[in-house]
This record gives C-alpha cells, structure tokens and sequence, in this order.
C-alpha cells in the first residue's frame, strides 16, 4: 500500500507558501480589484443611455463570458506584448513579464463576470434613490458615486467575494503557461522530486481549506449584512 | 505591427498528416463536444440525485450532499483533473491502477468525469434552489393525496423544479462546455488544444485563437437556442417562469 510521505511536504513548504501563494493571492487580490473597478465601469456603461457605450459594454461582456479562460489565457498571453508595441510604439513587441500578463488577462476576463454582478446591483438599487439624487441637485456622477454604486456594492457584496473565490480557484490555470503559482510550484516540485501524490494531493487540500472557510465567512457575512426590507 | 496575416492558412496541410489546419481544428471541435456531452449528462445525473437529497428530511442524507457539493466546489477544476488523472490510479490496487493508465484515451474519460463530477455540485446547487423556491404546500398536498415521497418528488416537485431552473442549467451546459478546455492540461486534444497546436506548427497565432474564439461563439450561441426551444417546448401554460 502507498506511504503517504509528509516530509516532502514540509521541506518544500517555504517554497511553496513563498513562491508560489504569494503569486496566487496577490493576483486574486489585484485581480479582484481591478476586475471590480473595470466592471462598475462596464456596468454603467451598459446601463448608460448612450448606445455606442451600451453595445460595445454588452459586447465585451458577451464575448469574454463565451469564451473559455485557458483560451483567454493563450489570447493574452501572445496579444498582450503586441498591444504593448502599439501604445509604447517600439520597434519590436513588448517583453511583458509573467506576472504583468496574468494579471492583464484576469483583470481583463474577470471584469466581464464582475460587470453583470454590479449590473444587477444598481438595478437593485430602487429607482427613487435616483430621482431624489437629481432632485438634490446632484449630477450624474454624483449619484452613482455617492447614492447608486455604494449601495450596489453592499447589496452585492456576498456575490464579489463568492467570485473572487471562483477567482482565487481560477488563477491555478496560469499553468497552461507554466507560471509558478501555488499549483505550478507544488507541481514542480511534483515532477522534480517524483512525488505526484503528496504534492497534488496537498495542492488539492490547501485550495479545498481556503475556498471553504472563505465560503463559510462570506455566508457568515451574509446573514450579518442582510438588510430586511 | 510588425506580423504576418495569413488567413489561408487554414487551407494549408498540417504536419500531422491529418488534412488541413482546419480539419484539425475541427476534429478538436469533435473531442470538445464528445467531453462536454459525456460530462453534461454526468453532471445531471449526479448533480439532480445529490440536489433532491439535500432537500431531504434526512439529517445524514443531507449532510452527506453538502459535504459532496463542498468537496467538489472548493477545489480549482485543474487539480480535480490532476488527482484524477496522475493521483487515482497510484492510490488504487495495482491491478485497477495499471488498467486505469493503459487505458485507450484516458484523458478524454478522465476529462469527461472529472468536469462532470466538477459541475455536479453547480447542478446540486441549482436543483436544490429549484426544489426549494416551490410553495411548500406543494409537497404537502402530495402527502396528503397519500403519495410518498418518492412518489411526490417524482410527480409534483421535479417536474415543476426542473422547468424553473432551466435557464441557469443552460448557463451551467455553457460552463461545462467551456471547462472542458481545462482537459488539454491531461493531454486531451480538444478544441483549445488544438488551437495552440495549429499555433506551435504554423506561427499563425493570431488567425488560429480567431478561429477558436468564432467556433466558441457559434457552439455558444446554437446551444443557447436549442436550450431556449426547449424551454418553450417543455413551458406549462399559464406558468410564467422568469422572463
């Protein structure tokens, strides 16, 4: 029978927590953020009056949410320096480092998913909230900023930090480009040392335990924030 | 910026010797809709018996669907895949664990399963909130009209729970659609897989991640209206569902 073998684990533990969680929860926490800022932006957009604005959001949002992350990764993974070339106008394409890219890609696919979460937000938000911001005197960018999307945020809360879970169990795909995150280090050290089980089993309870008790906060949060109407 | 376009390329031979850069393409379409539709169906089956148990009055029925659905949600997708393909079969008796890695296209069962296993606890969630979102006095008129349980899951709750949540079971059809494409880490040769293939033969990155994107689309956008047809076909009269 098979002798499950702790001490790979805790000899490589430092590596692992140092090289490669590190990467994985700093790209899930600028990930988030930035999908969060770049999605409200979207969301207004969509539900703006302008119809160049309205369709190129929906479009966007359509567009990333049919398609596959692996395959957005491979999009942005060759794009990115080629985009880089254009805004920088240099001769050849941009070396763009592994982090940079990743983080593009996330922010850029993520922001998609967080879009129609904020979207459904500030159309929760009662339409009254808005005329009394106009009637106030305030400008559109007043009532969004100060009346519409914090309430849109709080309403949502729950469902942001439920994706950026999602998110947080996503970035493991940074491997299809061989990326050291936490996966792509324990896998390393998988194939190095010949020790597949240990290490993709311990990978497997690590993502299982943060994922769980963050669930568990998030719906701790939930009942917390509620608000009864 | 400074790359070669070449929209013909797609006509050119591929250096496997199995026609054009597009027939390769396509057969990688064949191996995503043969995983999608093996892991579809699993993650219904599996995703409907472990829903309806959790809607039990059954403590430890219960317990065991949430522990299924927080085994299976909160592990990344990749390192289910992984602890099926490389992990299981060392664990199994010598036996099993040989006939598992020998296997003909071992990746593509395993693919298979494993999304589907995956997208079971997204279908348990959804059955559940199906179940859950009837009036109550449904399931107690079936007790009182003497069915038991089975009996009142089978001809009252179900038939209504499923209808509500067919179009978020659409979403989740999208999702196993684009899950599979995580399968090209264990060495199945669908879609995605192909696309890079193309790419590392050719150097046509771009036209050949184009091509992916517009078959994605076109899967995405056929599945989403037969799913919408059927939501005709199946709507009860009178019951207004949604939108």
């Amino acid at each position: 029978m098979f002798q499950f073998d702790f001490d790979i684990i805790l000899k490589t533990l430092p590596y692992l927590l140092k090289e490669g969680m590190v990467f994985t929860l700093t790209l899930t926490a600028l990930a988030a953020f930035g999908g969060l800022v770049l999605g409200t932006v979207l969301a207004l957009m969509r539900l703006s009056t302008l119809p160049g604005l309205a369709l190129f959001a929906t479009g966007y949002v359509n567009l990333m949410r049919s398609l596959p992350l692996v395959l957005v990764i491979f999009w942005f993974y060759f794009l990115v320096p080629y985009i880089g070339q254009a805004i920088l106008r240099t001769e050849r394409p941009v070396e763009v480092g592994a982090f940079a890219s990743a983080l593009i890609t996330f922010t850029l696919f993520e922001a998609a998913y967080f879009s129609e979460i904020m979207r459904a937000g500030i159309q929760s938000v009662p339409k009254g909230q808005l005329s009394a911001g106009y009637a106030l005197g305030l400008t559109y960018r007043q009532v969004m900023s100060y009346v519409v999307v914090p309430q849109a945020l709080r309403n949502m809360l729950p469902v942001i930090l439920t994706q950026t879970i999602v998110l947080f169990q996503d970035t493991s795909l940074v491997y299809v480009i061989s990326i050291t995150d936490f996966l792509g280090a324990a896998s390393k050290v998988a194939q190095r040392d010949g020790r597949l089980i240990e290490m993709y089993i311990f990978a497997a309870f690590v993502y299982f335990l943060i994922s769980f008790l963050a669930s568990l906060l998030v719906r701790r949060l939930q009942a917390r924030t509620a608000i009864i109407r | 910026m400074n790359y070669t376009w070449n929209w013909g390329i797609f006509w050119e031979l591929n250096p496997e010797g199995t026609g054009t850069y597009l027939d390769m393409l396509l057969m990688g379409l064949r191996w995503t809709l043969a995983t999608a539709a093996l892991a579809a169906a699993i993650a219904l089956v599996f995703g409907s018996i472990i829903g309806v148990i959790r809607t039990l009055p059954h403590r430890g029925l219960v317990l065991a669907g949430d522990a299924w659905v927080e085994f299976f949600r909160n592990i990344p997708l990749l390192v289910q895949l992984f602890l099926w393909y490389f992990v299981l079969p060392e664990l199994l008796p010598k036996a099993a664990g040989t006939w598992l890695k020998t296997l003909p296209n071992a990746s593509f069962w395993t693919g298979a399963i494993g999304v589907g296993l995956f997208m079971s606890s997204r279908v348990a969630e959804q059955v559940k909130a199906g179940i859950r979102s009837l009036p109550r006095g449904q399931s107690l008129a079936g007790t009182a009209l003497g069915l038991t349980t089975a009996q009142t899951y089978r001809y009252i709750l179900l038939p209504m729970a499923f209808r509500i949540i067919l179009p978020p079971l659409t979403s989740e059809l999208l999702n196993t659609v684009k899950n599979t494409s995580v399968a090209l880490t264990i060495g199945l040769m669908e879609l995605t897989a192909r696309t890079r293939a193309m790419q590392e033969y050719s150097f046509q990155v771009f036209e050949a991640f184009t091509a992916a994107t517009l078959i994605y689309l076109a899967l995405n956008a056929a599945l989403t209206f037969l799913m919408r047809r059927l939501e005709r076909a199946v709507a009860v009269p009178g019951y207004v569902t949604g939108k």
